[in-house]
């Protein structure tokens, strides 16, 4: 029996925003228990919400980049459930209309095609606070720090066919995220999360499968995982003869498993109904030209300029334009060299990638600025030395902090493009080499390799490779 | 001094002559309450102390030369606002020990425009109410007839009022709170426009309705505190953008030419027939000044009752969601787990109106019942709001009875939910639009008040406290007081 | 239109109000006079009519500058906690 897997994202983005979406409080990260809790934040009796404009400002942000129907009137409702994080005993968030709708989002697939993954809304609303059970036996404690920190939920189509589908569709909307920089996509902070619809269907079925919700995934690999344990679990209780129950199932990363979450099931009867505490969110024209007039150059956008432009491949530039800040880098570095893009795309997403990748570091922690990569690749491109030095020298200048001028004067790496110095070392090593000599001239045409090698140790590695071929060559044939 | 006879108005004067000062006046004022709690049972808490060293602070702004017309002047806030360091009950059990680590916007005001807080009226259990019989601490009787309800849920507020125990009282409104209370304790109360004062500090229990607002010995005396606790509040997006007017300037403006309309649905075969004459009466004095009657219809009206039972219980069990024995409020003792925390907290922190209001409300937003009972209750909301709408076209105000009957004998109504509801049938209305309303005493009926209720369009308090000023200089039935607190 | 008493119970579930025995058949009758009571609503001619959210027409929602305005005054707050440890509110085990 053929599966087919259908998933939809809920995915929860926290707007960058100083303070919180309904109180004046901080919502920076980290801070003591309940000390960035407010009265309005810890639902006093007699408070009420003030909506902060820059949450409105971010969340059009998304819908103008997702190519998505702005509401002009859209209203904040009541979710009505008991739960200690949740303080008013309700959250609110927008239900019949919300303020972003109808947009959606290209995704490259593994095998580079694109997909069209639609996203029904995109929603404003107010995070829950944390219940904290470590070294508290037999109770939990409550900080309601991130309670009232704003939130975008944004909700995919069911068009997700696979786990890896589900993956690139969440990378894309977690770097537009940043791009747009209404979030700081920090996934250990749970900045940005997700819950994952999941269902199964026999291949070919019209209906969709009855659905589990999964909450809370806060890693990429956590989504992947917990998706494929899913579906397997669907599977398996579809094939035994069994029924998939529609439920709400949290994922153990420590078993790598999901489980039934009793706790939320007796509550679904959410109760919505529009918060009178708050009026329609109305805008107009002005509003929406305003917030699009502050658009960054989107990826999809910037992609396809690197290709035209730099003569980028499609997979290039899609790597190059994964985040704002990588763009920037690479665009920087083409600008001092001033030609060779893909030559600086190499340098970018191979030895800069790998080192960045090997320290752990973010492009805007690199310990190599766009500048002294720069620096590097113009000793390339005007021959001052080869490309195999240069990655002795970057390392170089990775670990040291220092220049590649500094560090090829200091290391003596300079190229040698003196026609002599280079025919001398040439006959120095045919000299020794009798033997290899003989052979090469009776038809061993590989030995050329080997009499490069010499000549190249012999310079130590500084005798420009184009013009020691051309000469070796002229040498050996006699 | 002669307490009793003294209107806000009177008392500013007083204080600005010297007379008297805020200390002396408040002293007198705390010695009345003391001596009148026993038989009415108007406060929960009174706060001697901290009134006394307002009141001297106040005397000091006064020798300084920096008074302002209600400098010292004594007032006392309904239990359902917050007061900084204050105990504030909302008349619950849940909240018996509560102490607010701030004060409502409306106290705020009250308190930069100088008067003096005497102390926290009691009221209806969260507001839920229509006779003061649901106070986790206790009814508040009627000074009229102390074995008769004062109405409520502002019931502390009006009874103090009318016994001349606090000059003025601050009050809310939600289905009539401050109306029906203001006419069966013969005073003046006043349920402004929607969004004219914050409700920001006001214990919520109905959003789209609560209102704040007064109950006082005059118009003039409403007319003089509704400025310092009107006005736009960052912190309540409901409060509207308009300016405030000085509401004393216009008070005596001429009545000639105004249109009043009467409302015919308010004179229905619920209204006892004596009650009716005295609103008959009223008007007569109403024509003597100029003004034009006509009758008008809001055939709707007769719906607000209903409407107002599923809207009112809908937007409070969301709104006392918050009191989960958590962070502030009664807790259970020993809870279980979780659920019992929640269950037993609010089971034995809420009394049985508030129970039986957030299972209401809680049915009638349930899955399945929304669109028949919620939706259609705005549906129906709409259709009295443009009744009053259309009303408005052809009249400048709208008169009526406030309350079907006079006070009732408590402990009469107090297990028939259904006719405690319909004594707010005339009030809710200018809820449900957010219309201000008001009461004025007209007379009485076997010695208890009669009140005339006033409602206008949106923010036409002026127009409806220059109404009830003139009224009330041509009778006297606002200076009347109960003989037992003369 | 009339409640039982097992619809009694499952609101006072999700209202999370506890009853006593003896307050069960009081909300059964009182609950169902007033829900027979709002069903006069009925009768009210609404099609077409916009649900009323707002007693204010024509009104929207003010946008309030993004700015931290509220310092820590977790202490005060926490004075009408009843239980507190280390700054967290604490209540029976959490268990999702």
């Amino acid at each position: 029996m053929e599966w087919e897997t259908v998933i939809g994202l809920e995915i929860h983005a926290q707007l960058a925003t100083r303070s919180k979406i309904f109180s004046g409080s901080a919502t920076a990260y980290g801070a003591e228990p309940n000390t960035q809790a407010n009265l309005v934040d810890l639902g006093y009796p007699g408070v009420l919400p003030v909506l902060n404009g820059e949450a409105v400002r971010m969340a059009v942000r998304f819908g103008l980049a997702i190519g998505a129907r702005i509401a002009p009137h859209s209203v904040f409702a009541r979710k009505n459930y008991f739960y200690p994080d949740l303080p008013k005993g309700y959250q609110i968030s927008q239900y019949e209309l919300p303020i972003v709708a109808e947009g959606a989002l290209d995704v490259v697939l593994d095998d580079g095609t694109r997909k069209r993954i639609g996203i029904t809304r995109a929603h404003l609303e107010e995070d829950a606070g944390k219940s904290l059970h470590e070294g508290l036996p037999g109770v939990s404690g409550i900080d309601l720090n991130r309670a009232g920190t704003p939130l975008i939920e944004i909700v995919s189509e069911p068009d997700l066919r696979s786990a890896k589908e589900a993956i690139a569709y969440m990378k894309k909307v977690h770097s537009l995220v940043r791009y747009l920089e209404i979030c700081d996509g920090n996934m250990q902070e749970g900045s940005f999360r997700c819950d994952a619809n999941v269902s199964v269907r026999r291949k070919g079925a019209e209906k969709f499968g009855t659905r589990a919700e999964i909450k809370n995934l806060n890693s990429f690999r956590f989504v992947e995982k917990a998706i494929n344990y899913e579906v397997e679990r669907q599977i398996e209780i579809i094939e035994s003869g069994g029924k998939v129950v529609q439920e709400t199932r949290l994922y153990d990363p420590d078993k790598g498993e999901t489980r039934s979450m009793r706790s939320k099931e007796e509550a679904n009867d959410y109760r919505y109904f529009p918060d009178p505490d708050l009026l329609p969110v109305v805008l107009d024209d002005s509003f929406i030209a305003g917030v699009k007039a502050t658009l960054p150059e989107l990826p999809d956008e910037k992609a396809a300029r690197f290709v035209r432009d730099y003569g980028l491949s499609e997979y290039d530039a899609g790597v190059l334009t994964a985040s704002r800040e990588l763009g920037a880098f690479y665009e920087e570095v083409v600008r001092r060299v001033g030609s060779e893009p893909k030559l600086c795309a190499n340098w970018v997403m191979g030895d800069l990638a790998a080192f960045l990748n090997k320290d752990n570091l973010e492009i805007n922690e690199s310990k190599v600025d766009a500048a002294a990569l720069a620096g590097l690749v113009v000793r390339i491109v005007d021959s001052t030395i080869s490309g195999k030095i240069a990655k002795d020298v970057f390392q170089a200048m990775w670990a040291s902090g220092e220049g590649a001028d500094a560090i090829i004067e200091q290391k003596g790496l300079r190229q040698i493009t003196d026609t002599g110095a280079i025919e001398q070392a040439i006959e120095e090593v045919i000299a020794k080499n009798p033997g290899q000599l003989a052979d090469y001239r009776s038809g061993k045409d590989k030995l050329f390799g080997f009499f490069v090698g010499q000549v190249m140790k012999a310079t130590r590695g500084k005798a420009n490779p184009a013009q020691l071929n051309a000469l070796l060559k002229k040498k050996l044939a006699g | 001094m002669s307490a009793p006879a003294a209107t806000v108005a009177a008392l500013a004067k007083g204080l600005a002559a010297g007379e008297y000062s805020s200390v002396e006046l408040t002293r007198a004022y705390l010695e009345r309450i003391a001596a009148a709690q026993p038989a009415l049972n108007a406060f929960v808490t009174i706060t001697s102390e901290a009134a006394l060293a307002t009141a001297a602070a106040a005397d000091a702004a006064r020798a300084k030369g920096q008074a302002g017309r209600l400098t010292g002047v004594p007032i006392a806030h309904k239990d359902i606002f917050c007061t900084e360091g204050v105990r504030t009950t909302c008349g619950s059990k849940m909240l018996a020990n509560f102490v607010s680590p701030y004060d409502a916007t409306v106290v705020a005001g009250l308190r930069g425009a100088g008067t003096v807080m005497l102390g926290k009226l009691n009221m209806d259990e969260f507001a839920m109410g229509s006779s003061n019989e649901t106070s986790f601490f206790g009814a508040v009787h009627n000074p009229w007839d102390t074995k008769m309800v004062p109405g409520g849920s502002s019931g502390g507020s009006a009874a103090a009022v009318a016994a001349r125990i606090v000059p003025a009282a601050t009050a809310t409104d939600t289905g009539g709170s401050i109306r029906q209370p203001a006419a069966l304790c013969g005073v003046t109360g006043i349920k402004p426009t929607y969004g004219r004062c914050s409700r920001y500090g006001m214990i919520a229990f109905a959003s789209s309705l609560d209102q704040a607002g007064l109950i006082t010995v005059s118009a003039e005396d409403a007319a003089l505190l509704l400025g310092p606790m009107s006005g736009s509040d960052p912190r309540d997006s409901t409060s509207v953008e308009r300016a405030v007017p000085d509401y004393t300037t216009t008070l005596g403006d001429s009545l000639e030419g105004l249109t009043i309309g009467l409302v015919k649905e308010f004179f229905d075969k619920g209204l006892d027939a004596t009650n009716e004459q005295r609103i008959r009466d009223a008007i007569t004095v109403f024509e003597k000044l100029g003004t034009r009657v006509r009758e008008v219809s809001c055939p709707n009206l007769p719906l607000s009752v209903p409407t107002y039972y599923v809207v009112a219980p809908a937007e409070c069990s969301s709104n006392l969601a918050r009191f989960d024995g958590v962070r502030f409020g009664h807790r259970c003792k020993s809870p279980k787990n979780l659920l019992d925390l929640y269950c037993r907290s609010r089971g034995e922190g809420f009394g049985a109106e508030v129970k039986r209001r957030l299972m209401t409300g809680t049915y009638v937003l349930s899955a399945g019942y929304y669109d028949a009972y919620y939706l259609k209750a705005q549906r129906v909301r709409q259709l009295i709001s443009a009744d009053f709408a259309q009303a408005f076209q052809s009249c400048d105000l709208l008169f009526g009875p406030t309350s079907p009957t006079p006070a009732f004998p408590i402990g009469a109504k107090f297990d028939d939910p259904i006719t405690m509801y319909l004594n707010d049938i005339y009030t809710i209305g200018a809820n449900l639009a957010g219309l201000p309303g008001m009461s004025i005493p007209c007379g009485f009926v076997d010695g208890l008040p009669v009140g005339l209720q006033i409602v206008g369009p949106h923010f036409s308090e002026v127009r409806m406290l220059n109404a009830a000023h003139r009224y009330q200089q041509e009778t006297d039935w606002h200076l009347r007081v109960p003989a037992a607190f003369a | 239109m009339s409640l039982s008493r097992a619809d009694i119970e499952n609101i006072a579930r999700l209202a999370r109000l506890e009853l006593t025995e003896a307050e069960i058949p009081v909300y059964v009758d009182s609950l169902s006079k007033i829900f027979a009571f709002v069903g006069e609503l009925d009768r009210a001619p609404t099609s077409g009519i916009a649900p009323m959210a707002h007693p204010l027409p024509g009104l929207a929602q003010r946008l309030r500058a993004d700015e931290v305005s509220e310092p820590n005054r977790r202490d005060t707050y926490q004075q009408n906690a009843p239980q507190v440890e280390a700054g967290l509110y604490l209540v029976p085990k959490v268990i999702e």
